[in-house]
């Protein structure tokens, strides 16, 4: 009784750390290296759930073909975004605002003109696991493992490779990476790229478990943004899988008894309580914590 | 204009609405040591951002290599072979020391190879902290560290901006040593702008004086070496 309490928890607990992370990751890498806060997120991801639904209705592809198509048409187009209009308001981060909301509402009432108020459903994979008396969805987990699996590529992108290493170069010192010759330009339209990427992927994962309409974005964007305002931009891998996996441990439970309009609830008030005491967020505040260190290591 | 490595001429620049540099004209030629002196606020720092492009200049011209580099940005020109080594060091201090000197591959794309046995030969403190994170380093080792970041790249002339500033003297000399080396076995062309009188004379082939935006003195070597003249350029 008490092992099934448990794994109910600890199922609740990845499900709900699973959406955060997918939902956030994008437009978590998009504000820590670019420093602008991409608005139309919640489009992007609500483009890649289109994509995946209309390659799995019309074009007869498996899902995981699906979720590439997702992934690479979405990144495509933020491509072609970052290129025409989104490097015009690296100056001017109010602009940023403004324009990528304009593009929010260009693209979910695009789709609603093109497509109409909904969308051909994707059908849920129901793969069932039983532990004891309770069952989960394996589908559920997977994308808990698929959550986990971005976050170390993300990593390895970072740590392990020269342009991510340019990359963190460049989210510490941009004029500086600039004098020694790193493509800064180059690095932003690659960022932004990836980040739309990510959330096409997160729309085709998600396509399964929801009705697919044009201003589903908005059901992930909300999530999206007190994840990141918690984890803060210092660092997207800390600050991705810390605030993912404090919110979670709140909120999880608070859903699993109470339903999840009272989860939701308890992630809005667990983030307000972490950013009155943490401005930056989890990973500003290890940032700040590593250079008061590195600071007293230094001195001459 | 001259053939030179560097050739800036009638270079204005500023901040804002004013101008710092009011109209600088140098050149250096290949293999050199100038040194820039003048005091605080005189515009050296200016100067050299100006030649890396991170400022506009507002009228005048600058040549690298006899081409016009003017209008380039500043990856354009590192990319072209300027290394910069800017006042405080700015080095990455989230990144390791290897990863800092990583990031100074990009510098002179026409470079055949990197040189990090020849940066780790000069600063061996680099090669046995290379895994460290730079922020935990003195500023001593840091100033190594950037210049070694810069020397990674193969530079075709390197800036270097008050390398003595909040040093150790002893790292100082150690600095000093490793630039007269580079020069004498590379004949790596350097521009140095500085307030240390020993390094000056330690270092510099010539050198320029600056005041209020301008150069207002051509210095031979012998003027360098003499401690009552520099110190007529440096004092307030």
């Amino acid at each position: 009784m008490g092992l099934d309490v448990l794994a109910n928890l600890l199922y609740q607990f990845a499900d709900n750390m699973a959406f955060l992370l997918l939902a956030a990751l994008g437009l978590m890498i998009i504000l820590g290296v670019i420093d602008v806060i991409n608005l139309a997120h919640g489009e992007f991801i609500m483009l890649g759930a289109y994509l995946t639904a209309l390659s799995y209705n019309w074009g007869h592809l498996p899902l995981p073909a699906c979720a590439v198509v997702s992934m690479v048409g979405v990144g495509l187009f933020g491509l072609v975004l970052e290129r025409t209009l989104i490097r015009r308001f690296y100056q001017d981060k109010l602009g940023a605002l403004v324009a990528t909301w304009g593009v929010s509402l260009i693209l979910s009432q695009g789709i609603l003109i093109v497509f109409g108020p909904s969308m051909a459903a994707v059908p849920f994979p129901q793969w069932t696991l039983t532990v004891g008396a309770s069952s989960f969805d394996g589908y559920r987990l997977m994308l808990f493992g698929v959550a986990v699996g971005a976050v170390a590529v993300l990593w390895w992108l970072l740590y392990h490779t020269r342009i991510g290493v340019q990359t963190r170069a460049a989210m510490q010192n941009a004029e500086m990476a600039a004098c020694l010759g790193i493509r800064i330009r180059r690095i932003y339209l690659l960022t932004f790229a990836a980040g739309s990427a990510l959330a096409g992927l997160t729309g085709a994962l998600y396509a399964p478990t929801t009705t697919i309409v044009p201003l589903m974005g908005t059901g992930f964007v909300d999530v999206a943004f007190i994840t990141v305002v918690v984890g803060g931009g210092a660092n997207p891998i800390v600050g991705a899988l810390t605030s993912a996996a404090v919110l979670s441990v709140i909120s999880a439970p608070l859903a699993s008894i109470s339903g999840t309009f009272i989860g939701r609830i308890g992630l809005l008030v667990a983030a307000l309580v972490v950013i009155r005491f943490l401005p930056q967020g989890f990973s500003g505040y290890v940032r700040d914590l590593q250079r008061r260190r590195m600071g007293a290591a230094a001195a001459p | 204009m001259g053939r030179g490595v560097l050739d800036v001429s009638n270079l204005s620049a500023g901040y804002g609405s004013g101008s710092i540099l009011q109209g600088v004209t140098l050149e250096i030629g290949a293999g050199e040591i100038v040194a820039m002196i003048g005091r605080n606020g005189v515009g050296k720092s200016t100067l050299m951002k100006a030649i890396m492009g991170v400022l506009p200049a507002t009228s005048g011209e600058v040549a690298f290599m006899g081409q016009p580099i003017t209008h380039l940005s500043p990856e354009q020109r590192a990319a072209m072979g300027i290394g910069y080594v800017p006042q405080g060091r700015e080095i990455f201090p989230e990144l390791t020391v290897e990863e800092n000197l990583m990031m100074g591959e990009t510098i002179n794309r026409d470079k055949r190879g990197t040189r990090y046995d020849i940066v780790y030969a000069y600063f061996p403190v680099l090669r046995e902290r290379r895994r460290q994170l730079a922020g935990t380093f003195s500023g001593g080792q840091q100033q190594m560290l950037a210049i070694g970041r810069a020397l990674v790249g193969a530079p075709r002339l390197l800036l270097v901006d008050e390398p003595s500033v909040g040093i150790q003297p002893t790292i100082v000399l150690e600095i000093g040593e490793v630039l007269e080396k580079i020069n004498a076995e590379e004949g790596l062309t350097i521009l140095l702008v500085e307030q240390n009188t020993r390094l000056i004379a330690r270092l510099a082939h010539r050198g320029y004086a600056m005041d209020k935006g301008r150069i207002v003195a051509r210095l031979g070597r012998d003027q360098l070496t003499n401690q009552d003249m520099l110190v007529q350029y440096l004092a307030v």
